[in-house]
Formats: structure tokens, sequence, C-alpha cells
């Protein structure tokens, strides 16, 4: 049996919402939903996280801190957007500074449409995300298991990809040279 | 005396992981009735704790789980020591030799957040440690040795002549739980201050390591207050017990009262109590001892 479903911790973003989905999540936490029922906690640090909720579209500013926010979160991890801007940038759709939704940047798990999302809906958004966390967790197990079957493949291939990126590095201190 | 010795080792080391897991469940509940919440499960910490094993570990540097792993061994070192039956003095020296890895383990991820938080579990080092040191003295000053084993057996309750330190070591208890307002370098509750302070770049396993080596570390801090009501029968063991349970519901109560301190004022707060509390009790001591 698998304990994260048991206690998914939370880190919450806000990407560029007008703050109506925020102030929904955080009523999550507050004693009328109480989302700590659940083992929920809201975080604020991507390391310890699972499930990473975003409210808000993309913009061209804030795509690069929503791709590290996500890629410092450790395996198993799911993306929940919450609201209609997060999933598809809603109203602002058309504005020259909007990328779309938060899928345009980093893969989305569980879509929460509203606007703004009721606590109901993201409560159950993230739990319908546990579901999805769980199933990566076994996919992580049995990717584990492979692994350890077939060993030296996987070797080779870090080698190569050592090596290539040695070039590449050989490559940029060339060019760094030829610039002085 | 041996065989004793190495029951209550063992006891140690199975038992205060899963009491301090229950405190802490209990902690997480109590504290959410206060605010009027239902809470999570009391084994919450537990399932916390399996899930982060499981999860992926993300190191910036190796060394930093080289030195979390120190820091566990000797909480839980300095534990065994107590248990055992062993000198005061020499528990406080290796507890704060852990306390001394952890920072370092901190510093070595060079992360800013990691920094601060471990600068501020120096400062807070140094505001509890003369108050622990004074409660070691006080304890030799009126059973006459640093080992636990004899405070333990002692004939009378050494908590009515040490009343100034047990409240002086009550004071500084809040910072060692870490608990509001002295939770300066990390907390347990997602304020966010900082990001999560010390534990910013621990996360997986490393993470789950601090978290039983803290269940650890509160099992036998609890055990400092059990030793000032200690007096070799059974009614004395018995008010030590339920004085420990008082003591943790009152530090949640403290936590969930007030709001996190400046260090300035958690240093100056801590020293002045040692000062006043403490010395003037060891002062007390020496006249009627």
């Amino acid at each position: 049996m698998s304990y994260i479903a048991k206690s998914p911790w939370v880190v919450h973003y806000d990407g560029s919402s007008c703050n109506g989905c925020d102030i929904e999540v955080l009523a999550c936490l507050t004693p009328m939903y109480d989302v700590e029922r659940f083992g929920i906690i809201n975080t604020g640090n991507p390391k310890h996280a699972d499930v990473f909720l975003v409210t808000g579209s993309v913009n061209e500013q804030n795509k690069d801190v929503v791709k590290q926010i996500y890629e410092q979160m450790p395996e198993p991890k799911v993306v929940v957007a919450v609201g209609i801007c997060a999933c598809s940038a809603g109203i602002f759709r058309e504005c020259y500074n909007i990328m779309g939704g938060v899928d345009t940047v980093i893969p989305v798990d569980v879509y929460v449409p509203g606007c703004a999302a009721r606590p109901e809906a993201i409560i159950d958004g993230v739990v319908k995300g546990l579901a999805v966390l769980q199933e990566k967790r076994d996919n992580m197990v049995k990717a584990v298991e492979d692994e350890s079957v077939e060993p030296i493949e996987e070797e080779n291939q870090d080698a190569a990809e050592a090596g290539e990126a040695e070039e590449k590095k050989e490559e940029a201190e060339e060019e760094g040279g030829k610039q002085k | 005396m041996i065989v004793k010795m190495i029951i209550f080792i063992v006891a140690y080391l199975i038992l205060a992981p899963i009491l301090g897991g229950l405190l802490a469940g209990l902690d997480r509940k109590v504290s959410a009735r206060m605010q009027g919440r239902v809470g999570p499960s009391i084994l919450q910490p537990f399932y916390d704790v399996f899930k982060l094993f499981e999860k992926e570990s993300v190191t910036p540097t190796r060394v930093q789980d080289f030195y979390v792993l120190i820091f566990v061994l000797f909480v839980i070192a300095s534990g065994v020591i107590f248990f055992a039956g062993g000198d005061l003095l020499l528990l406080i020296f290796v507890l704060t030799l852990a306390s001394a890895f952890l920072i370092v383990a901190a510093y070595s991820s060079n992360s800013p957040y990691a920094e601060i938080g471990a600068e501020r579990e120096l400062l807070q080092m140094m505001a509890y440690e003369p108050m622990v040191l004074i409660t070691a003295i006080g304890f030799y000053m009126y059973c006459g040795s640093f080992a636990v084993r004899d405070i333990v057996v002692g004939s009378s309750m050494p908590f009515f002549p040490l009343i100034g330190i047990f409240l002086g070591f009550a004071f500084i208890l809040t910072i060692k739980f870490r608990k509001s307002p002295f939770d300066l370098s990390m907390s347990h509750h997602g304020h966010q201050e900082l990001v999560k302070g010390l534990t910013t770049e621990f996360s997986g396993k490393t993470l789950g390591l601090i978290e039983i080596s803290h269940w650890y570390e509160n099992i036998f801090l609890l055990g400092f207050i059990f030793l000032f009501f200690a007096n070799g029968t059974w009614w004395g063991y018995l008010i030590g017990v339920v004085v420990c349970i008082a003591t943790y519901f009152f530090e949640v109560l403290i936590d969930n009262s007030f709001a996190r301190m400046k260090w300035q004022f958690a240093f100056k707060s801590s020293w002045i109590v040692a000062l006043v509390l403490g010395m003037i009790n060891i002062f007390v001591l020496y006249l009627i001892v």
C-alpha cells in the first residue's frame, strides 16, 4: 500500500490570476472546509510538495517560474489547474502577453474550471489528482523494477548523454574563447 | 542493572518514534480543535513520513544527506544516554553537536533560505543553551549527581526546590519544540516564512529522517520534565507523566495563541529567563543545600 494519497502536500502558485481563485484556494484551508482533514498541507515549498495548484493563466513573465516550480518538485507529482484562466486562459486568451492555459508550459493532470472555482470544486480536483498521483507512484515503482532487470542499456544511454553534454560544453567553451 | 539498562535503551529506540509520532498527531488534532477545525487523523504524521520515504530524493549536494544522517544518529544517541541513565552534561553536549550538524547540513545546500534558517537556528541555540546548562547544574546541586539514574531514584521531588529552573526550562522548551512564538528557523505549520527555513532544501527521505529525529527529541525533552517529579515512588512517576502531557498541551496552546516574534525577542527573553529564574534558583539552592 502506498501512502502518497494520504498526505498530499500542496504548493500554490498565482500565475496572472485576479486573486479570485487564490482566495478560494485559501478558503479550503479555513475551518469551513478544512482540507487538513485529508492530510493536505499548504507548504509553500516546491521541494516538499506533491500537488501543484496553479491559478491564473501563464504569461511571458511567469512561464519560467511555473516551469521552475514544476521541475523542483520531486516525483511523483500532480499539477491541478484551478480556474478557467489556468485551464484555457479564459477571458484573457486574446491578450497580447498571455501564452494560454498552464498546459502550454507544463503537463496538467486535472482541470478545475470555474470563475472563480468554488472551494468544493478545488477539493474535488485535488482528490481526483490523488488518483493520478497514486497511478504515477505505481508507474514509478514499476519503472524501478524494470530498470533493475536491464541496467546495462541504461548505463550506455547515460554515458552517451554525458558524452553529448561534454561535447556541448566544449563547444560553448570554444565559442567563449573566440569571443574573448 | 545492565539488563535493565538494555531494556530501557531498546524500549526507547522502538517506542520513542511511535509515541513521538502519536504526540505529533495529537498536537495537530488539538491545534485543529483550538482553531475550530476537525483536523487530520492522529496517525497523520506517520502517513506523512511514510510518504516522504516514497518520494524521489532531490538533493543539491550529496554531503547534506550525510550531515542529516549524523544529526539523526546523535539525536538518537542523546536519547539513549538519557534512558540509559547516563550523564546529563554529556547528553546536552551530544544534543548540541547534533544541532550543529543540522545547521551544517542546511549551510551545505547553499540555498539562501536554508542559510537564513541555519543562522536563525544558531541564534536559537545561543538562546536556549544557557538555560539547558543551568537545568543540569540545578539537578547536580540538588541530587549530588549528573547521572539520570541517580536523579530518578532521589528521595525527594526536585520540583519544589528547582521550581524556577522548571519554569525556565519550560520556557525554552518552546524553542526546542519549534513552537510559536519561537519557531524562527523552521515551523511545522504552513506559515511559509522563509519558505521552510532550515529544511527548505531537504526533501523525500532526508526530510522524513528529520521528522523522525524530531519525535525522538521531543520524547526525551519531555523526559527532562519527568525528572523534576521523579522521587523513586510510583506516584512521583505518575505525576511526572501527567505533568509531561500537561506541559506539551500548554506548549500547543502557546503555539496557537502567539504570533512569531523576532529573533531579538527570543534571544533576550530566554537569556533574561535563564538569568532571573535560573540563576536565582541556583543561588537559593546554594543557600539551602
